[in-house]
């Protein structure tokens, strides 16, 4: 039970969750907890290497690095649904496509 | 100093002098005070300054072989070198006076006779053109620049002749002045290029020595010399070429006096003159018969002739005879002097008969007759009372033209007479020169003299006219007396006071030089000669002249001989006089009308077959093919190859455009697809 391949599959299923929120939520903040999910498949895989591979604190440090990116990016992103709000008053995302020529 | 030699720089002062008032008067001078005759009445006066202390330095120094030369580079092709040059001699000197005088009694008598013409100070500007032409003429020490100077000459002549264009007349006669002159230059041109090709360079001093060295001779030389010699017909309108200067008259008078007597119909005697040592004995015994016929010729029409400017202008034709004769006969000095008294008092005579018609066209326009030609001699008689200035100064310079003792003209005929009187002596079957020279003598005194009693003798014609006929003003009576003072033969004998003597300033400041031909006679041999022939000549040229003057006066004056009952005894011998020989009407018969008709024949094959055939064919074929080319370019090249590219990228464009559906949630989509398809292939 207490192999890598186990780790790999747990943080596949996050990623994939994640990926799947990421694609098909309307919601921008239920967009933004699907990129949360994928940040953390990785860092369980960081830590999952870690712990099976090298055995050293580099996985470590690297998924604290990742939390800390996270909270700035989720800081960020916030900031930009606000002002989608300000906007364009939803922040359904599919109501927002400016990109469109 | 422009060039740090005080001639060069007089004589380029000379030159471009006139050339700046006419640019000025031609471009600004209607905006100017007095439509900017200032400017070239100053301009000329300077001139006219410059050329007399230059004058005057060639008597202080009296050095009869004085020559100065100065020249700069035109054209420099390597082997083919045209350089621009002075060549100033005595001969040069005495000229620039002359033009410089004659043209600026020209300028101030203008500006009475002209004042409120419509086109003031275009007159102005092209007397200035002329000015700077005809000293370019006399400047000139190459054949190429003088050539350039002698067209120059012929377009102001063109534009004062016909200075009143609206009269159809003077148009035609500027025309006519052109065409003719044309026909001379062509000659003129093919003698400066055979003379070029054989000897190689265009400058007179050069082509002397190459003339000298036998570098060309025979009959080349001497068709050469006629070519030349033609540019010197046409210019100095000499038989049969001669037609142009009687129309000419349709010109202003002060022009007539300017041009037309004493400057431009001399360049072609100057140009003789200058190229006397090229002219082999062949072509100078053609120029002699050219002249001497002239003289004649032109007298006997002068006769007949009613219009005061007609009977001048034939009288110019005999008198420009006269020179070419004495160039014929290789005493070219006698033809520069007599170029150089005629100027005088040909000049005077074209203002005295400017001044009368003046007057009688003041007093007809008083009347307002429209219809009386005022420059008909038939209208005039009795004036002598009313204009005595110009009456006195017409009478010396009749006197002068007809060559009476004490009178410069007497001095000047005479020496052409010796010349010609010593050459038939030489040569006893040209016989006929000295006849030619002795009887336009007497039939020129005759003439002139009919002229002068006509016009200010006997009892007016029209009473009415008469009244209203007054003197000319100062700026007209001024130029007369000058140039009647300048008639007396004192002006030319000097500093001898010997009234029938051959020496003067003249003769022993201009002294001809040998020609440059071999074989032919020195010039000492030709001046032993005409001073053997001095007395001789002088008595019977007396003779011919009291003989022409008495009849005149019997005729006019006294009417002792009735000129009607002799006109009709002379019958046809009058009748071609009047008509002036039939020379324009067969020239028009049997020259102008079977060209005009060539032409014709010319122009259909060239319009009616050449240019709808040939020309239009090609174009018609080249339009087809213009036709076939552009469905091919425009049709299947544009249509398909260059808009199909076109279409294709806009089509794509289309299609490509609906993948850009601005929801970033399908960008990633496609991405992740991207990715999925990249890890596929890459685990295949």
């Amino acid at each position: 039970m207490d192999n890598l391949t186990n780790y790999l599959l747990v943080s596949a299923v996050l990623f994939t969750l994640g990926l799947y929120g990421v694609v098909t939520r309307r919601n921008g903040v239920a967009v933004l907890m699907g990129v949360e999910l994928i940040l953390n498949a990785a860092n369980v895989n960081f830590l999952a290497f870690a712990r099976f591979g090298g055995n050293n604190m580099a996985g470590h440090v690297y998924a604290l690095f990742v939390i800390v990116l996270a909270a700035a990016e989720a800081a960020v992103a916030l900031a930009i649904i606000i002002n989608i709000f300000n906007n364009f008053n939803t922040i359904n995302i599919d109501d927002v496509s400016e990109l469109k020529q | 100093m422009i060039t740090g030699n005080i001639i060069t720089d007089f004589s380029l002062l000379i030159l471009f002098l006139p050339l700046v008032a006419f640019v000025i008067n031609i471009l600004v001078g209607k905006k100017l005070p007095r439509q900017g005759d200032w400017v070239s009445v100053g301009a000329i006066l300077i001139t006219l300054i410059l050329s007399l202390s230059l004058f005057m330095t060639m008597l202080m120094n009296w050095d009869p072989n004085f020559s100065h030369e100065a020249s700069m580079t035109w054209i420099d092709l390597g082997a083919f070198n045209v350089a621009l040059g002075f060549w100033i001699d005595n001969i040069t000197v005495v000229m620039l006076v002359v033009v410089a005088l004659i043209s600026s009694m020209t300028h101030i008598f203008s500006l009475e006779y002209m004042k409120g013409d419509i086109r003031y100070n275009r007159y102005f500007a092209y007397l200035g053109l002329f000015t700077f032409s005809m000293n370019g003429i006399v400047l000139a020490n190459n054949l190429i620049s003088l050539y350039i100077f002698w067209e120059l000459v012929g377009v102001s002549s063109y534009l004062l002749i016909s200075h009143w264009f609206e009269k159809h007349s003077a148009a035609d006669a500027g025309k006519k002045a052109f065409l003719t002159n044309r026909v001379g230059d062509i000659g003129f041109f093919i003698g400066i290029m055979i003379m070029f090709t054989a000897i190689g360079s265009f400058n007179f001093k050069e082509l002397f020595a190459g003339v000298s060295q036998g570098m060309i001779s025979g009959s080349l030389l001497t068709l050469a010399g006629v070519g030349l010699f033609m540019g010197a017909v046409g210019k100095s309108s000499q038989f049969p070429l001669h037609i142009w200067l009687p129309d000419a008259m349709e010109g202003p008078t002060p022009v007539s006096a300017l041009m037309h007597a004493a400057t431009m119909v001399a360049a072609g005697v100057y140009l003789t003159v200058r190229l006397f040592p090229l002219f082999s004995p062949e072509a100078l015994t053609i120029i002699a018969y050219v002249g001497g016929f002239t003289a004649l010729f032109a007298a006997t029409i002068a006769i007949t002739q009613n219009d005061i400017k007609k009977v001048l202008a034939y009288s110019t034709v005999s008198q420009l005879g006269y020179m070419i004769l004495a160039v014929g006969v290789g005493n070219y000095v006698a033809a520069f002097f007599h170029l150089l008294t005629h100027a005088m008092f040909k000049a005077c005579l074209f203002y005295g008969s400017g001044s009368v018609i003046h007057a009688m066209h003041h007093s007809l326009h008083d009347l307002k007759d429209h219809d009386t030609d005022p420059q008909d001699m038939r209208n005039m008689g009795g004036f002598k009372s009313k204009m005595p200035i110009t009456h006195w100064t017409m009478l010396i310079a009749t006197l002068a033209i007809s060559g009476v003792p004490l009178f410069s003209g007497f001095l000047s005929k005479d020496a052409i007479l010796a010349g010609t009187l010593a050459f038939a002596q030489h040569h006893p079957h040209h016989f006929l020169l000295p006849i030619f020279g002795f009887s336009a003598a007497a039939i020129t005194a005759f003439y002139m003299f009919r002229l002068i009693f006509i016009t200010f003798y006997g009892s007016p014609k029209i009473p009415k006219v008469f009244e209203g006929i007054h003197e000319s003003p100062k700026a007209m009576t001024f130029p007369l007396m000058v140039l009647a003072g300048l008639s007396f033969f004192l002006f030319y004998t000097l500093p001898y006071f010997n009234p029938f003597s051959d020496h003067g300033w003249f003769t022993e400041l201009v002294k001809a030089s040998n020609s440059a031909v071999p074989g032919s006679p020195t010039a000492a041999e030709i001046y032993d000669g005409v001073h053997h022939a001095h007395y001789p000549a002088m008595a019977l040229s007396v003779l011919f002249a009291g003989l022409g003057i008495g009849l005149s006066y019997l005729m006019y004056l006294k009417q002792k001989l009735s000129p009607k009952s002799i006109a009709n005894k002379m019958g046809i011998l009058y009748k071609l006089s009047l008509n002036k020989y039939f020379i324009d009407e067969n020239y028009n018969r049997f020259l102008y009308q079977p060209f005009l008709k060539l032409s014709r024949v010319v122009a259909y094959v060239d319009w009616d077959l050449y240019d709808k055939y040939f020309i239009n064919g090609f174009g018609r074929i080249t339009k087809l093919l213009s036709k076939i080319t552009g469905r091919m370019d425009y049709d299947g090249l544009d249509q398909t190859l260059v808009d199909g590219v076109g279409r294709t990228a806009q089509g794509f464009g289309k299609q490509l455009k609906q993948v850009q559906t601005g929801r970033l949630q399908n960008y990633m989509l496609f991405a992740l697809i991207g990715v999925i398809i990249i890890l596929v292939i890459q685990t295949v």
